[in-house]
């Protein structure tokens, strides 16, 4: 298996504050990788980190190349999809427009048309609501959208944050049922980021569990869940 | 009845050029968060361009598309040396960034073209259009070009890539750099457009105000009346608040008594002042609500 995004002691910084202490990972090609842990233990920023949306120093590569020092919509270029937490939904432009936006740096407009129509089989409620305002939409609606959004890029590695804060547990099922499937059909590596660890964990393969801006665990999300010591005292259930 | 038929479509005529201007404004504000006070002198200067290349031999509409493309270029250019290094600098140090055009722009103008008045040539004529003493062919002119830009416009942000681009850039800009735009370059050709949109506007209301380096001055105060009353987050709501504007200024001085020319200035700056205490969103703006 090949590795498709590796990060090495990654540190970043919001002005003087550190948020990141050397955190180390890396993420195989088709895998569906989870990064877990408590509120601010670091999880967003290093989604942003990968994004270069914070300053940070230390070694990220995705594909054997260098993201580093790279402008976060050149990074987009490299088939990165990044879903920011609040899902970052166009809202007073309509759905269909929402989608367009994701496929922005393709120039293939007959594959642009038919991969919108691909986004309405896999999420039917956006066809329903092509003409739409997108800030009109549910949350859940706006996060299928957002994931929908992110795929419209044909992506090799898609970064979710918090892709269930603030919705319906049925919702949520729906979402992440929609995720393995993208994750095992379409071959989009994933790597997510939650609070909901129960959730994450049956979905992902790998995991890893982040604590004050460093990685104090990882492996099989299979062993993970199973090992009632690591889950009562990183993941609290 | 007549008068006032006369005072309403002379008022949409001036509204066509203060919709321009208030477009160009709040394409700036959408793009930077900032009014650009300068609009009006760039406009100018763009006017007076076209008006040497005129005075160079070339005939009218030679010398205005070239004055467009190199209002577009200037616009650019303008953005990149002086208000991209500002972009994180705090607004009062932007308003001085546009003090400084305004003062640069208008003292260029003087020195190069001095201040005497000049007169302005109109392609259209100045006869009654198709006969009717309403309305002058110019004033027709004005319209007509005001109409075929903005729905050239509508066109190119509703229904081109790159206008789409634009709007993302505008509306929500981290996300928009997410999906890969170039956030930086669509405010740069934010301000090209604006300040090509500016020379149109200039160009077509010299032959009424003449040409001098203050001409733009008391046009650039209605087209931000208009654009606050239009609400400055909405391009339509600028262009009708152009039009709204307009009228509003031939009726009151007109049937106003005591108003007359002189203080037709004073009116727009109560209408700027009553909509922002009395709807501060404008017209069509939306309320921006933040959850906190």
């Amino acid at each position: 298996m090949t590795t498709l995004l590796n990060v090495k002691d990654l540190r970043a910084y919001y002005g003087q504050v550190q948020a990141l202490h050397g955190l180390s990972f890396s993420l195989n090609e088709g895998s569906l990788t989870t990064l877990l842990g408590a509120n601010g233990a670091g999880k967003t920023t290093t989604l942003r980190a990968i994004c270069n949306m914070v300053r940070s120093t230390g070694g990220i590569e995705f594909d054997g190349k260098p993201l580093n020092n790279r402008s976060t919509e050149s990074i987009v270029r490299f088939g990165i999809a990044h879903v920011p937490q609040g899902r970052g939904t166009f809202t007073n432009m309509t759905v269909e427009e929402n989608l367009q936006l994701g496929a922005i740096t393709r120039k293939d407009s007959a594959g642009i048309v038919a991969d919108i129509e691909r986004m309405y089989a896999h999420f039917p409620v956006l066809k329903q609501r092509h003409t739409q305002q997108a800030g009109t939409l549910s949350g859940g609606e706006q996060q299928m959208l957002a994931v929908a959004r992110a795929l419209m890029l044909r992506p090799r590695l898609m970064l979710l944050d918090e892709p269930s804060f603030g919705l319906a547990p049925l919702v949520v099922r729906d979402l992440f049922g929609i995720l393995g499937k993208i994750n095992r059909e379409d071959k989009v590596s994933i790597l997510v980021v939650e609070q909901n660890a129960q959730l994450a964990l049956e979905l992902a393969d790998q995991a890893y569990v982040i604590e004050t801006g460093r990685i104090v665990m990882s492996g099989k999300a299979k062993d993970i869940a199973n090992n009632e010591e690591i889950r009562k005292s990183y993941l609290g259930y | 009845m007549e008068l006032f038929t006369n005072q309403v479509l002379a008022g949409i005529a001036t509204g066509a050029i203060y919709a321009c201007m208030a477009l160009a404004v709040v394409m700036i504000y959408q793009a930077i968060d900032h009014l650009n006070f300068a609009q009006g002198e760039m406009a100018m200067f763009s006017t007076f361009i076209s008006w040497q290349l005129m005075q160079w031999g070339l005939s009218y509409w030679a010398a205005f598309l070239i004055t467009l493309a190199l209002s577009f270029v200037a616009g650019i250019a303008i953005e990149r040396i002086l208000f991209k290094p500002l972009a994180k600098a705090p607004v009062l140090t932007n308003v001085a960034g546009f003090i400084a055009l305004f003062a640069i722009i208008n003292s260029s103008a003087g020195l190069i073209w001095d201040f005497t008045i000049k007169q302005y040539p109109t392609p259209f004529g100045s006869a009654p259009f198709l006969g009717s003493q309403l309305i002058s062919t110019h004033q027709a002119g004005m319209i007509g070009v005001t109409v075929l830009l903005l729905l050239g416009l509508y066109f190119f942000f509703q229904y081109t890539r790159i206008g789409l681009a634009m709007r993302a850039a505008a509306s929500v800009p981290e996300s928009a750099r997410l999906v890969g735009i170039n956030t930086s370059w669509m405010i740069a050709l934010g301000w090209g457009m604006a300040t090509a949109i500016g020379s149109i506007a200039g160009m077509l209301i010299a032959p009424v105000v003449f040409l001098e380096p203050n001409m733009m001055g008391g046009v650039l105060i209605y087209g931000f009346a208009a654009a606050v009353l239009g609400g400055l987050s909405s391009p339509f709501g600028a262009v009708v608040g152009g039009f709204l504007v307009g009228i509003f200024e031939n009726l009151a001085g007109t049937y106003i008594p005591g108003v007359g020319n002189e203080l037709k200035l004073p009116i727009a700056l109560a209408l700027i002042i009553s909509v922002l205490v009395v709807k501060p969103a404008g017209l069509f703006g939306r309320h921006i609500v933040k959850r906190v």
